[in-house]
């Protein structure tokens, strides 16, 4: 998703440039062609996330679109006073590139573990935040941020779901988009654990429960619209995010049905509950231990679709 | 566009402190001893230093100027007010509800470059903006007004680390070193001394001056940069509450609100100066 991303921002680079990456000193072997190409639209700013962020803002109200790159929690939760009072209070055209996405570095530990990042950062005024689950999505968010202006966040996973895209779709950066269609649940994921709610329907669709599976790569502003009809057109839905359950996507669902009054029959949240993930291990184990991989899911949901359905069990 | 060098800086001054004596009194903020320490380097920066032009405020070849020790806001309105960005009378409204003039200081007010109030921002953000000034080879200048307690900050310390990398010589630093922080003495809270050699090992070129003698100020910042390829920083040494006896040099009136008899002797001091 990574190289995915940077290969987007290289072939833009050329024809916007006011276009800036700045890094935080990490990206070895990963930003060293796009630093090649365009040496003046890079800047590595050294293990500084807090001046980098004020720098982007110096920088965005100069007239630059900026780039911040780093992993995990460096470039958001290090240096988040920056980001709101500098970045977002101005509306300062920043974009703030989060490499490792939830539990994606594994084994390196918790921190670098990036799994409060999509509540606190969708909580700042102004600011969009992007997660997209599968590679085409993470060249298009790429794309779409080179062109706006104002603050977003851009939080890639390690891992990625296999390619959804149909050859006719078009991006919708406000949209959720329907990769499945099922009435018995709606599955709505968000980054690489996308592939995990894929897996996780194929499992269901065995026991008889056919999902619709919804791909939430803009977590805001949210696609309240496919969110309602959801509601009222499957059997209830689950919230799926390798990050806390705590106003992370099963939180932005909750708050836009409640607000909307539309209340699907069931509701829940999978994700991180209450828990650092202290245990060491790679992505997918860590899915397991968290109960966050496919089967767990499958299971998860399963358990409450035959609660409603007992006629079914 | 630069403004004439005005002999009258140390009037303006004074009407700086005298607005922000009434700001504050009325309104019932904090600070005026942090804005008193800083009023004649504002002074001396808009009355001739600075290139800005109040009928453009937002001029893509003005000097830029971040108050990174935005709790001194009151001071930079009463600055710009004085200076034509805004009425004068604008200033009552000053904590007010409803009002743009909030305590530390924001964009929304013409001719402020930055909101500032949490401490440490100021410098990165200069620094930003003087490093895309390099990109296009503009020749305006980026000055950051910082305060000491926020040398505590590392941030602070990040960005004048990538200031000299970058060999940026359109920014200058200047420090209100008026010696107290928030709620102490800086050498009981933390010590920045030897305060210059810190500057000059991070790779700025250090000057230090009278921070209420508008000659030497002005000598200074019109000596910038103060080396070629460098960074510039002006370590201004200031008394906090300069210019109201009983204000100078306490700790007290870092949060205290000037009221009854106090205001009216502060007021009385002020207006008796030349």
């Amino acid at each position: 998703m990574r190289d995915t991303f940077i290969r987007a921002l290289t072939e833009l680079a050329p024809q916007h440039p006011e276009l800036l990456l700045l890094t935080g000193d990490l990206g070895f072997g990963v930003l060293n062609g796009f630093s090649a190409r365009f040496p003046r639209q890079f800047l590595n700013v050294g293990v500084a996330e807090q001046n980098m962020s004020g720098l982007a803002a110096g920088l965005a109200l100069e007239g630059h679109t900026v780039f911040t790159y780093s992993i995990g929690n460096f470039p958001t939760l290090r240096c988040l006073e920056q980001i709101r009072s500098d970045i977002c209070y101005h509306h300062a055209n920043v974009k703030i590139v989060c490499v490792g996405g939830g539990m994606s570095y594994g084994p390196v530990g918790m921190s670098h573990h990036a799994t409060e990042d999509l509540a606190i950062l969708r909580s700042l005024p102004g600011m969009l935040v992007f997660s997209p689950g599968d590679l085409w999505e993470a060249a298009e968010c790429g794309r779409y941020l080179v062109s706006h202006r104002g603050p977003a966040y851009l939080r890639l996973d390690k891992s990625a779901a296999p390619a959804t895209v149909q050859p006719w779709e078009a991006f919708r950066p406000d949209g959720i988009r329907t990769l499945r269609d099922g009435s018995d649940v709606t599955l709505a994921a968000t980054g690489g654990i996308l592939g995990e709610a894929l897996l996780a329907a194929d499992a269901l669709a065995e026991e008889g429960f056919f999902c619709r599976v919804l791909s939430v790569h803009t977590v805001k502003p949210l696609d309240a619209d496919t969110l309602i009809a959801a509601a009222s057109e499957t059997g209830g839905i689950v919230a799926i995010e390798e990050h806390a359950v705590d106003g992370g996507l099963g939180g932005a669902i909750a708050e836009a049905l409640m607000e909307a009054g539309a209340f699907p029959p069931f509701f829940l949240r999978i994700g991180l509950r209450n828990t650092f993930s202290s245990v060491v291990g790679s992505q997918q184990y860590l899915r397991n231990v968290y109960s966050l991989d496919a089967a767990a899911i499958a299971r998860t949901v399963s358990t409450r679709l035959r609660v409603s359905a007992p006629a079914l069990a | 566009m630069r403004a004439a060098i005005s002999s009258c800086t140390y009037n303006l001054a004074r009407r700086i402190r005298t607005h922000a004596l009434r700001m504050t009194s009325q309104g019932g903020g904090a600070h005026i001893g942090a804005i008193f320490s800083c009023a004649d380097i504002l002074a001396v920066l808009y009355g001739g230093v600075l290139n800005v032009d109040p009928q453009v405020p937002a001029a893509p070849d003005r000097d830029r100027f971040v108050l990174s020790k935005g709790h001194a806001g009151g001071g930079l309105y009463a600055t710009l007010a004085e200076s034509g960005f805004f009425p004068v009378a604008k200033l009552q409204t000053h904590y007010q509800d409803g009002s743009d003039l909030s305590g530390h200081v924001s964009h929304k007010v013409p001719g402020v470059d930055l909101s500032t109030g949490a401490l440490g921002h100021g410098l990165s953000v200069a620094a930003g903006m003087a490093y895309a000034a390099t990109l296009k080879s503009a020749s305006h200048r980026v000055f950051c007004l910082l305060s000491d307690g926020e040398c505590d900050e590392g941030s602070t310390w990040e960005a004048a680390l990538f200031a000299a990398h970058h060999r940026l010589s359109n920014l200058v630093a200047i420090v209100d070193y008026n010696r107290i922080q928030g709620i102490a003495p800086v050498s009981d809270v933390l010590e920045l001394e030897p305060f210059a050699d810190k500057w000059t090992a991070f790779g700025w070129t250090v000057r230090e001056v009278d921070g209420h003698h508008h000659e030497a100020l002005r000598t200074a910042l019109s000596a910038v940069p103060f080396a070629p390829g460098k960074p510039s920083c002006l370590i201004a040494h200031t008394i906090k509450g300069k210019g109201v006896s009983f204000m100078e040099n306490t700790v007290l009136w870092h949060y205290r609100i000037p009221r009854g008899a106090e205001f009216d002797a502060a007021l009385a001091e002020l207006e008796a100066q030349p």
